[in-house]
């Protein structure tokens, strides 16, 4: 992969992943301009369920970067978009906490308290945002340096733990019924089981070829 | 093929329903028609045109003084077309799409259990039992969010009297249509059909209490429980039973659909209840539809702000446990 095609797909992974945050901008500015029902009836509802599905989708992404390069090293020159999108997923995060605070709790401290004491989807979801924010902090260069490969390594198996937390936030959250969660929980559930299986099928391999180039 | 007279038109005067229904009819034949080769359960879940909300017909109505003064009403394109009947499918959406199959004539509410007499009401007599009434209410979903809706009805309570129960009723319960021919009835719901609610009689008999056969001064469209429902406006929303079929006078509570399939979540009062949280979420605020996004949290009143009218019935019981 040369460098002047990676620069163009670096240009296109920043648009896919800011144009929806350009059209809920859009229709952010028409709801409260010209056209109250852009963002539907219940907009408040449009925006939360648009930044947590996008937050998961990232994260779901993200966590296929490495199986994906793992099943086609063809593919190794993925790694280089994983910070990106993992830093993507941490800012839609960060939208989605913001929808709560500001439009659902109304940025009542109490309220907050009450919900996240109370309300076990809640205390998942933060949990989910908590665990993402040592990730987006450790994501420079400098920080892996400072912590090394090793144990930076190790910090972020958290992104599986947070995208976990992230399901269960969403399953617990809508109602009784309703099945929108299984299609990002059966991707979640693909990419987990594929990091051992793809384990040990390197470790499968790894001694055939020892032995061929012993012949 | 709606014309709009004066206000004071009588409900005995209104359109022969017949030519609307005639409509539907070859509707949905061209519907059918189309999808011939399509198995009848796929059909149903396709694109259909939707009931077009200003083909309803007009009914003429009096003022009350139950009706909720000083009130934004939501706009009818959301009370359309945000609706919560499952029979038509989960989404919010969907019974907007789906409910044009619903055939509201002939229909009529069958009424047993602790009666004199086994009854049966014709709906175009319903219409003519007692005056309709504009009401507006507040209307306030368990899932947070709520709505201002004028009501077309009268109080249930003239209904019941009609009906003769026997003073040994106490609990009355509604039963909504379970036809698979016109609904969806979704399997994934977790709902056993038909869909079953009730009250007590006394919160039955309170002049509240709708039974409504329209909103905004017309028929009540497909998707808001045609042809005629309650309301309960101090109740959850799910508590209005819609497109009633049968009502039954019983001795003890009746099971109702919600409260069976989670009773940790939707007792059988659902009274709205600011002090008493849904276990998934708060119940304090809730959010005002089609109202603009940095606009739509208010706060919720006890007994959704029918607290003066309504306390009395719940007299010395502990709203807590009994929610």
């Amino acid at each position: 992969m040369s460098k002047r095609w990676i620069v163009a797909l670096k240009v296109l992974a920043h648009a896919a992943c800011l144009g929806p945050i350009a059209w809920l901008l859009w229709h952010l500015y028409l709801s409260v301009t010209t056209d109250p029902s852009a963002l539907g009836p219940d907009p408040t509802h449009t925006v939360t369920f648009f930044t947590g599905r996008g937050t998961l989708r990232l994260l779901v992404i993200t966590l296929a970067v490495t199986p994906v390069r793992r099943l086609i090293p063809k593919l190794s020159w993925l790694v280089r978009f994983r910070r990106l999108l993992g830093l993507y997923a941490f800012f839609y995060a960060c939208l989605h906490l913001l929808t709560y605070v500001w439009l659902y709790a109304g940025w009542s401290w109490s309220a907050m308290v009450d919900d996240i004491s109370q309300r076990r989807f809640i205390t998942a979801g933060l949990a989910a945002w908590l665990m993402l924010l040592p990730l987006a902090l450790t994501s420079t260069s400098w920080s892996i340096r400072k912590l090394g490969g090793r144990n930076w390594n190790r910090l972020h198996w958290l992104t599986y733990a947070a995208a976990i937390a992230g399901c269960v936030h969403y399953w617990w959250g809508v109602k009784t019924g309703v099945k929108t969660p299984l299609t990002i929980t059966v991707v979640l559930g693909v990419l987990l089981l594929a990091r051992p299986l793809l384990k040990q099928r390197a470790l499968a391999k790894a001694p055939r070829e020892e032995s061929k180039s012993a012949a | 093929m709606l014309i709009l007279k004066k206000n004071d038109i009588r409900s005995s005067e209104i359109t022969p329903k017949e030519t609307f229904m005639n409509r539907r009819a070859f509707m949905a034949g061209a519907a059918a028609t189309g999808l011939g080769a399509i198995a009848a359960g796929r059909a149903f879940a396709m694109g259909s045109p939707e009931q077009n909300v200003a083909d309803l017909q007009k009914l003429a109505t009096v003022k009350s003084p139950l009706s909720t003064p000083g009130l934004t009403l939501t706009p009818l394109q959301d009370i359309t077309h945000y609706n919560n009947f499952y029979e038509f499918g989960v989404n919010k959406d969907d019974p907007a799409k789906n409910a044009w199959r619903l055939k509201t004539r002939p229909w009529s509410i069958e009424v047993e259990g602790l009666v004199k007499q086994k009854k049966t009401f014709d709906i175009d007599a319903l219409l003519k039992l007692k005056p309709l009434e504009d009401r507006v209410y507040r209307f306030r979903c368990v899932e947070a969010w709520s709505m201002v809706i004028p009501w077309v009805g009268y109080s249930l309570s003239e209904f019941i009297n009609a009906c003769d129960p026997l003073p040994s009723a106490k609990y009355v319960q509604f039963l909504s249509l379970a036809n698979s021919k016109e609904e969806l009835l979704p399997w994934n719901s977790g709902i056993s059909w038909p869909y079953s609610e009730g009250l007590r009689m006394d919160e039955a008999m309170h002049p509240l209490t709708l039974l409504t056969f329209g909103l905004y001064g017309e028929v009540l469209p497909n998707q808001d429980g045609a042809p005629v429902r309650v309301v309960v406006p101090w109740k959850y929303g799910f508590k209005s039973a819609k497109s009633i079929v049968k009502v039954k006078f019983v001795k003890d509570q009746p099971p109702t659909t919600w409260n069976e399939l989670a009773p940790d979540e939707y007792g059988f009062y659902s009274n709205v209840n600011p002090n008493r949280d849904h276990p998934r979420w708060s119940q304090k605020r809730e959010r005002v539809i089609g109202a603009p996004i940095f606009r739509q949290l208010q706060p919720t009143l006890m007994f959704n702000g029918y607290q003066d009218q309504v306390a009395k019935l719940y007299a010395g019981m502990n709203l807590m446990k009994d929610y």
